[in-house]
């Protein structure tokens, strides 16, 4: 994956001759992940291949996150609910019309206007206030669902037409295919976009509103902006996970999930999308690691909860041991102390 | 480049770990997933963590206890049952992933007891298409009576529509010409629920509904306050059952309560009324089990001395009976599929049926008919306890009449488990 840390100094022609390792394009990243991707399928077993599609449904929301948290400076609470307006425009127009392109594009086209309708508003907000505005959005899932429980389903949700997989392709591969060409293809475009003057007019905005402003970059286009692709994002993984789960329902996107989110990307290295990647592995592996840990402990009773002690002490180490987030753990760094 | 060997060696790891935790499953000489010579695997996801963790988090330790009380006793032709609990927090999304890893990685036998009704709608596919038994759902969703669409999958507790007719029964005999309304969750708990009512009763005065996710009940019991009713049926589950008696009594409101035995357990909607818990008494509910505290019941007997002896001494209330009756029905369908035990075995023998247990009425398994324990008699709290009265009834999740049960209830086995 691409790195699109702010340290990175934009490139002068000077710098290039003096420096000349300079780091593939993008595509490169995405092409050789795709790769890798498709052959992991035929080499893994089927529940790891949901696993896997698991890790990349969540990394296309991470992705988008880490780019509007990270670059942006803006906090969300909010991306489990746009996680959840993606799902349900999934599930609606796919028992609808049972075109699964048709509905990942409704899906996404709902949470743009959905984005754009709450960063207009995160746009006037800073730090806290905008966080209480997310969480406010991240908490009305369930309301919403239940008001309108003759289209929503209320608490039960709503269960999802799907075909099977094209041939003879087991269901696992196809889920994992899908949730991987959605994430490299997030992950790749997010890429793009941040190393040009849009990723550089994020990190100005972040760094010092006012020097932005002098230097003519439009301060809210780019907040709103920032929102509206992170949004995308978070849209087409409520999608992914939508087709994965077979359902929707608000249950599905509790406010714990958003907070989860936001922990991954700074557990993973915050505004990176390789920490992004880190974060949505985690995500995955840490709960079940946990979970067999707290079986394998024998006490039948405190299952439940000691699972729970146990993700986070997890993360309580990680954070000590590498307050920058996983991705700035380097293996340089190491052999430079010896 | 480095990051990206980085990306590449943790590819590995994670790739290795999978491999040694797929190898360890594997059976020895049968071909059925999760039987051996010496063992038989068994799955499900229960909500151990969650809103619905309260009282059901007891269910699966529950069943375990009396498995572990059959291999202490070697065993049901040899093989002693594995019971592989995942929490699913009843989060349908958690359910995908944990009842995958149940069914592909520890290539359980069967899928026993997976509790939810949302929770587990979104697998039934999965289990069809992978061919796994899907036995005695906890829900009494009418989801799992469709042999023809899931041929593999069989309820448990009576479906809420047979629960909603003997409950309307109840008042169509003893309140009669009296106000009846009707408060329900908004799924389909309550809405097969208040369908069994007023198929007895006819449209009822007012209804109301909740979503779990709103902890307030104060309009709809006003509501209901304001249409000046005088029976109140309830398709709540403990927490909401607790809210709503509670809340009736602070705005002087003193209907009878006739509530589902869903949220009827008098330790678990008590313990949520705290000081406030002699307002259940004369509630009516129904039951399909003994009552944990009819210390008389023989079966009472058998569970509470498994529960002290195999998981604790946990507090043993209806849920740990719930647990129990469970497994004590799947052991009679292991014994019923008898030694050569394959997928298609166990389900031919659930669908012949005949089994006795626990339960006051029979179980209804049948070629064309997957829905679980066929009616209920009514109970009442008095001094804090729930009490049987009355005699058991049956009926279909049609317009078939509610009529009296007189089979005679059958005492368990002088070992505690069931022969062959």
């Amino acid at each position: 994956m691409t790195d699109i840390k702010e340290k990175r100094p934009a490139i002068t022609p000077e710098q290039t001759t003096s420096k000349p390792r300079k780091r593939p394009h993008p595509i490169w990243y995405a092409i050789a992940g795709a790769v890798l991707i498709a052959a992991l399928t035929y080499y893994l077993p089927p529940f790891r291949n949901y696993q896997l599609a698991t890790v990349g449904a969540y990394f296309t929301v991470t992705a988008g996150l880490t780019v509007l948290t990270g670059l942006n400076g803006q906090l969300s609470l909010g991306h489990g609910a746009l996680m959840a307006t993606g799902a349900y425009t999934f599930a609606l127009t796919q028992n609808r019309w049972l075109t699964m392109p048709l509905s990942f594009l409704a899906a996404v086209l709902a949470t743009v206007l959905a984005g754009a309708v709450i960063g207009l508003a995160a746009a006037r907000l800073r730090g806290p206030y905008l966080a209480g505005l997310t969480l406010a959005v991240a908490v009305v899932v369930p309301s919403v669902a239940s008001t309108f429980d003759d289209t929503l389903g209320s608490d039960m949700g709503l269960s999802i037409a799907l075909d099977p997989p094209p041939g003879v392709i087991p269901m696992e591969r196809w889920q994992a295919w899908l949730c991987w060409a959605g994430a490299l293809l997030t992950a790749l475009l997010l890429a793009l976009l941040v190393r040009g003057r849009f990723g550089r007019d994020l990190r100005a905005v972040r760094d010092d509103e006012t020097a932005a402003r002098l230097a003519g970059v439009h301060i809210a286009r780019t907040q709103i902006l920032a929102f509206v692709v992170s949004a995308a994002c978070a849209g087409l993984a409520g999608a992914l996970f939508a087709f994965l789960a077979q359902s929707v329902s608000p249950g599905a996107f509790p406010l714990t999930l958003s907070l989860f989110l936001v922990m991954a990307i700074v557990i993973g290295g915050l505004g990176r999308l390789f920490g992004a990647l880190l974060g949505a592995l985690l995500l995955v592996l840490l709960p079940a690691l946990a979970q067999s840990v707290a079986e394998g402990s024998g006490s039948q009773h405190l299952e439940g909860n000691l699972a729970l002690v146990i993700f986070g002490v997890v993360l309580v180490v990680v954070m000590l041991a590498a307050p920058g987030g996983l991705a700035s753990i380097r293996f340089t760094s190491i052999r430079r102390k010896r | 480049m480095k990051r990206t060997t980085a990306v590449f060696l943790a590819v590995l790891l994670f790739a290795g770990a999978c491999d040694s935790g797929s190898g360890g499953g594997s059976s020895s000489s049968t071909t059925t997933p999760g039987v051996t010579d010496t063992e038989v695997v068994v799955g499900t996801h229960m909500p151990l963590t969650g809103p619905a963790a309260a009282g059901y988090s007891k269910i699966s330790p529950a069943t375990k206890a009396y498995f572990d009380f059959v291999n202490a006793g070697g065993g049901i032709n040899g093989r002693k049952i594995t019971y592989k609990v995942k929490d699913d927090g009843y989060n349908p999304a958690t359910t995908q992933q944990v009842v995958r890893e149940l069914v592909l990685q520890d290539k359980v036998f069967a899928i026993l007891n997976g509790l939810g009704t949302p929770t587990h709608s979104g697998v039934l596919d999965f289990l069809k298409t992978n061919k796994v038994p899907d036995l005695f759902v906890a829900s009494g969703s009418r989801s799992w009576n469709q042999p023809d669409k899931y041929p593999g999958t069989f309820g448990f507790n009576p479906d809420y529509t047979v629960e909603g007719k003997i409950l309307g029964t109840y008042v169509k005999e003893n309140l009669a010409g009296k106000k009846a309304c009707f408060l329900g969750q908004d799924d389909d708990f309550g809405k097969d629920s208040l369908a069994g009512i007023e198929k007895v009763l006819g449209a009822v005065v007012a209804k109301q509904n909740y979503v779990t996710s709103n902890p307030n009940v104060g309009p709809q019991m006003g509501a209901l306050k304001a249409a000046g009713c005088e029976v109140v049926l309830l398709a709540t589950i403990p927490g909401f059952t607790a809210l709503s008696i509670g809340t009736a009594a602070k705005i002087g409101f003193k209907p009878q309560f006739v509530v589902s035995n869903v949220g009827a357990d008098p330790t678990t909607v008590g313990k949520a009324l705290g000081a406030a818990a002699p307002l259940l008494e004369g509630v009516v509910s129904a039951n399909y089990l003994p009552i944990n505290t009819d210390d008389t019941n023989p079966w009472i007997q058998l569970f509470k001395k498994v529960n002290d002896q195999y998981n604790a001494g946990a507090e043993f209330d209806n849920n740990i009976v719930y647990g129990m009756a469970v497994a004590y029905l799947f052991v009679q369908s292991l014994q019923s599929a008898g030694k050569d035990l394959t997928r298609d075995g166990i389900v031919a023998a659930v669908q012949k049926n005949g089994f006795q247990g626990p339960g006051l009425v029979p179980l209804r398994f049948a070629d064309k008919d997957h829905s679980g324990y066929g009616g209920e008699q009514l109970t009442k709290v008095q001094g804090g306890k729930a009490v049987f009265f009355g005699q058991p009834y049956t009926t279909d999740d049609a317009d078939g009449a509610v009529q009296p049960y007189t089979g005679q209830a059958v005492t368990p086995p002088q070992n505690g488990i069931p022969a062959a």
